[in-house]
């Protein structure tokens, strides 16, 4: 191995981080190169300085300052999160919805189901619906009753007779 | 048994306050320490790991444990921190060299040296807080990408593949960034590292 190659090797061997094959690769190197010896030495050394830095301790208002963040913080809400808030408003929306779907599906006239003559006769039901709706005038309309009654069928043909 | 980060993140979306308050008690200090030495300032320190926390907390309810808590929350801090040295380089001043010698700067007790003072490590507490200053300085004096890489290994325990994440670059770009940088450091201690092989 190379000293090139063994550079890029050589912190991976000072962290034990290399494979079996690796680590007995760079130990035969380093055997036989005193320079590169001298390198991994040296980095070790440094690592062992930087290891003397001192760690420094948050001050005391710096949990107070981040709680105090955090409850400044706004209340992040999906759509639906009020509808759990409020279960009076919850109640009162699912009946809501209910009695919308409960009148949009009833049937609009009883008369229409009860009905047994078919669509057809409903048709004409509905194309007669505005004299219906005045039927009780026009049966009390007492001038009518003084109409002729129209002839039946029955009696036009004994006439011919 | 104590809950894994992933999990005390899946209860903090799930709406439990609690969970955020032992992560930020679990990853407040690496996290300030982290942050102090790529900006060395205490203040702005602490400032950069507040926002930190508070992404956190925002991006909770579209927390998805795809990748270690500690690597996207380094990401997040590495990301501020470089935007920070970036954004203040141009005010950065050299330590001055009539400024008040201080002690204990790191425990955060910056108050001046009173040379009157009874104590009798005084010698070897000055000559230990220069080696620190020295330590300090060459980290200081390395590129930020290098820094945060040297950072994020020596200190936070990190394997390479999580620090490639954090840094958003491949692993082998990662190990020639970080050999590049000991190589830096080495140059720059050499002098203290031979002063501590003579004695």
């Amino acid at each position: 191995m190379s000293c090139t190659r063994m550079e890029s090797r050589l912190l991976g061997y000072i962290d034990g981080r290399l494979k079996e094959k690796e680590q007995r690769e760079m130990e035969k190197h380093l055997a036989a190169c005193p320079a590169c010896t001298v390198r991994v030495n040296e980095f070790r050394s440094v690592g062992s300085l930087l290891d003397e830095l001192p760690q420094i301790e948050p001050s005391a208002a710096f949990d107070v300052r981040v709680r105090a963040r955090i409850a400044a913080e706004p209340v992040k809400q999906e759509w639906w999160s009020w509808l759990g808030a409020a279960p009076r408003v919850l109640v009162a929306a699912s009946m809501l919805l209910l009695a919308t779907v409960w009148v949009g599906h009833r049937p609009a006239d009883s008369t229409r189901v009860a009905s047994s003559d078919g669509d057809e006769s409903q048709i004409m039901q509905d194309q007669d619906l505005p004299v219906l709706e005045n039927y009780d005038v026009l049966a009390n309309f007492e001038p009518l009753t003084e109409l002729p009654q129209p002839v039946s069928a029955d009696d036009s043909s004994e006439q011919e007779m | 048994m104590a809950r894994t980060d992933v999990q005390l993140m899946l209860d903090v979306k799930a709406g439990d306050e609690q969970s955020f308050a032992l992560l930020l008690h679990r990853y407040r200090t690496p996290l300030v320490n982290f942050l102090y030495r790529m900006v060395r300032n205490r203040e702005q320190a602490e400032d950069l790991a507040q926002e930190v926390f508070i992404r956190v907390y925002r991006a909770r309810a579209d927390y998805v444990p795809s990748a270690k808590f500690t690597t996207w929350l380094f990401r997040i801090a590495t990301n501020l921190a470089l935007n920070s040295v970036r954004d203040t380089r141009h005010q950065r001043m050299e330590v001055s060299l009539d400024a008040p010698v201080t002690v204990d700067s790191e425990e955060g007790d910056e108050r001046p040296l009173d040379v009157a003072e009874k104590n009798p490590n005084i010698e070897e507490h000055l000559v230990q807080e220069a080696e620190r200053d020295m330590i300090r300085h060459a980290i200081d004096k390395l590129p930020e990408k290098q820094r945060a890489a040297v950072l994020l290994h020596k200190y936070q325990d990190l394997d390479y593949g999580e620090i490639s994440k954090i840094l958003s670059c491949s692993e082998s770009a990662l190990k020639s960034l970080l050999f590049r940088a000991y190589e830096t450091l080495r140059v720059e201690l050499a002098p203290l590292v031979a002063l501590r092989a003579k004695s």
